[in-house]
């Protein structure tokens, strides 16, 4: 094991100081993208139900908030996808470097 | 009208449901002789891979519950069924991106251990392990109650007899097989539950050439319009609002499926998990609503509602009509299976909350080894399962709703802000965390006695009935009078100014009687269905402010430890 660097060093750290830095921006913002989203559609329903309630194509019996519906249980798992790709490249390499760097 | 043979013993069911339980029992006398230690005991000794752990996740919270009642709702009310689905996902994004892989490089075996990881020990697990507590009782009841409810529908079976075989199930999986038992029997239920579920769908499509189009144009010619459009379930944006949060927040808050992150070896396979969980968990929902348009089209709701008013049978009838009562008896046992591993979860969420928290944590001071750690742990068990059984009797015939509502308002009011302040503000203290937790866990339980839900519809459904009784028979009066009228003026011509006076004058007493006897209908004494958006606010401010007022000093230092752990996962176990 190389020398041991206390806790407060390691946070000191530029490689650990990008880390953390990335890990909370992404954390924060697919967030609050997925609020939006299922509130958004919350919204809709409580103030604009004539939208969701127009065919979604002429002739057809779907409406608008069939497919909107579907779209955010899929578009969740995609931002939960989003997010599992970077940490398994991105996250995972810089962890590795910080943890090389304190031998750990 | 086809005839249906639910509610009869079926043997192809039995042989199903036979061929489950000696299944799993023999998973369970597998997994026994690799649960001794604590590490076996409430986290698999960690050997469950993400995909597993994925499977297994979703087996804990796709409830018989959410399968049977959510294709009932939607083949009932249409598109509101559809919203209601898509509450019970939005919670996993959040899971993934601030809770997983903290709590995994944290904790050992309960989300405790993540709030009092720089925190004082003992008050933090005696609050953190009554927010578990509440939320795992809560989520029982509702969870037995059904049970015993849908196996008495289904299988015939008296409701104790159903909750007594529930309930010794429960108890042998977890009490010998501890996580590794509970893990494989989510695993498999999640398999038959998804596996069962795509191939109705595969047969309901077929019906309509593969179509979702032909699907809903038979639905509307059959329903209408108004079937494919958000109807009465909103009403109130802010109860919505509420609602939403208390699905969303919840989850992350709910201590079962906290544990479940554990049971794997590190953060990475902890958030690889929640992606495969998120997916099962979306796709499951999307094929369940996909029953329920068919069951609408293809059963009637004529049906569905004559055996069961709330539309619970819909799926079961669905299967019946496309595959027989061969299908019908396996998509039973599929539900039976279902109830048993979410209660097998539960049950070991609260056994470990009772034994790791209080026993070891509160009442031992952090000294305990591990084979009398184990042993508490495996009683705390027996006593859960048995409180289980006897508070699903004691709830019979109760309207138990409310309490999955009240689970995961507790778990986001009461759980949630906790653990995420704690992983994320430096400045969070003891003394925060406490008033917190508290502040959470009694606010959304005394909100929730006095909403509608539980003041109106439970407490005064005596009043409530004899309003609505009244307004109604005022209602009929005054029509059955303008209907004499109306046949008078059709006689007699001259009368016409005369009589429609008479009408105007009726319809004017009418509204005021109504006005009336509605003003004596009790009122909630809390407006929302669901406290949540107080609550859980309530639970962050008190936080901050009690942690702000008392500085802790010891705390303030430990976060630097705890941010590279949480982080880089360094001294993780």
């Amino acid at each position: 094991m190389k020398e041991q660097k206390t806790a407060h060093e390691i946070l000191q750290d530029p490689d650990f100081k990008k880390l953390s830095g990335q890990k909370n921006s992404i954390s924060i913002v697919l967030t609050i993208i997925e609020l939006i989203m299922y509130f958004g559609f919350v919204s809709l329903i409580a103030f604009n139900k004539p939208f969701l309630a127009q065919k979604f194509s002429e002739g057809g019996a779907i409406t608008v908030g069939i497919p909107m519906a579907i779209g955010v249980i899929m578009l969740s798992w995609v931002l939960t996808g989003i997010y599992v790709r970077w940490a398994n490249t991105k996250y995972d390499a810089l962890v590795k470097r910080v943890k090389d760097k304190i031998g750990g | 009208m086809h005839e249906t043979t639910i509610g009869q013993v079926h043997s192809l069911s039995i042989i199903f449901f036979i061929l489950f339980v000696l299944g799993t029992l023999g998973i369970t006398y597998w997994a026994a002789k690799r649960t001794r230690t604590t590490k076996e005991f409430y986290a698999a000794g960690r050997s469950i891979t993400g995909f597993q752990n994925g499977l297994a996740l979703a087996g804990d919270y796709m409830s018989a519950a959410s399968f049977l009642g959510i294709a009932g709702l939607v083949a009932t009310s249409g598109y509101d069924g559809l919203i209601y689905s898509v509450g019970w996902l939005v919670g996993w994004p959040i899971v993934t991106f601030l809770i997983a892989e903290p709590l995994r490089n944290l904790g050992k075996y309960t989300f405790a251990d993540v709030v009092a990881f720089r925190l004082n020990q003992r008050p933090i697990r005696a609050a953190a392990a009554s927010g578990s507590l509440i939320t795992v009782l809560f989520y029982l009841i509702a969870q037995m109650v059904g049970a015993g409810t849908l196996i008495k529908l289904m299988f015939g079976l008296p409701y104790e007899s159903a909750l007594v075989t529930v309930g010794i199930l429960m108890i042998a999986y977890v009490l010998f097989g501890g996580m590794l038992a509970t893990t494989w029997v989510q695993i498999i239920k999640a398999v038959l539950l998804l596996g069962g579920a795509t191939v109705l769908v595969i047969m309901t499509l077929y019906q309509f050439g593969f179509s979702y189009g032909e699907l809903f144009k038979q639905a509307v010619t059959t329903y209408g319009d108004k079937f494919l459009e958000p109807g009465g379930l909103v009403t109130n944006p802010v109860d919505a609002i509420s609602l939403g949060l208390a699905l969303m927040f919840g989850t992350a808050g709910l201590p079962h499926i906290l544990m479940r992150f554990y049971t794997v070896p590190d953060a990475k396979e902890a958030r690889k998990s929640v992606f495969y969980a998120t997916g099962f968990i979306g796709y499951f929902y999307i094929l369940t609503v996909t029953i329920g348009f068919g069951a609408a089209i293809l059963v009637g709701q004529k049906l569905i509602k004559s055996i069961d008013a709330g539309g619970n049978m819909a799926a079961p009838l669905l299967a019946e009509v496309l595959g027989g009562s061969a299908f019908l008896g396996f998509l039973a046992a599929v539900a039976f299976a279902t109830i048993l591993a979410v209660v097998a979860g539960l049950t070991l969420a609260g056994a470990s909350a009772l034994s790791h928290d209080l026993y070891v944590g509160v009442i031992r001071r952090g000294v305990a080894n591990e084979k009398e750690e184990v042993k508490v742990a495996k009683t705390a068990t027996i006593a859960l399962g048995i409180l289980a059984i006897l508070l699903g009797i004691v709830f019979k015939g109760q309207n138990v709703a409310f309490m999955v509502g009240l689970a995961f308002a507790v778990a986001c009011s009461a759980n949630f802000p906790a653990l995420v302040m704690s992983i994320m503000w430096k400045k969070f203290t003891t003394a925060g965390a406490v008033a917190s937790i508290y502040t959470g866990l009694s606010l959304a339980t005394i909100l929730i006695l006095f909403s509608p839900t539980v003041w109106v519809d439970i407490i005064h459904k005596d009043a409530k009935t004899a309003v609505m009784t009244e307004v109604k028979q005022i209602e009929e009066n005054a029509k059955s009078r303008i209907a004499e009228l109306e046949a008078l003026k059709a006689m007699d011509t001259t009368k016409v100014v005369a009589v429609d006076t008479e009408m105007l004058l009726i319809k004017e007493k009418t509204d005021a009687e109504v006005k009336e006897a509605k003003s004596k209908m009790p009122e909630a004494i809390f407006p929302l269905k669901n406290p949540a958006i107080i609550s859980m606010l309530a639970a962050f401010l008190v936080g901050i402010i009690f942690s702000l007022l008392r500085p802790e000093k010891s705390a303030e230092q430990k976060f630097e430890e705890e941010k590279l752990r949480s982080y880089v996962g360094i001294g993780a176990e």
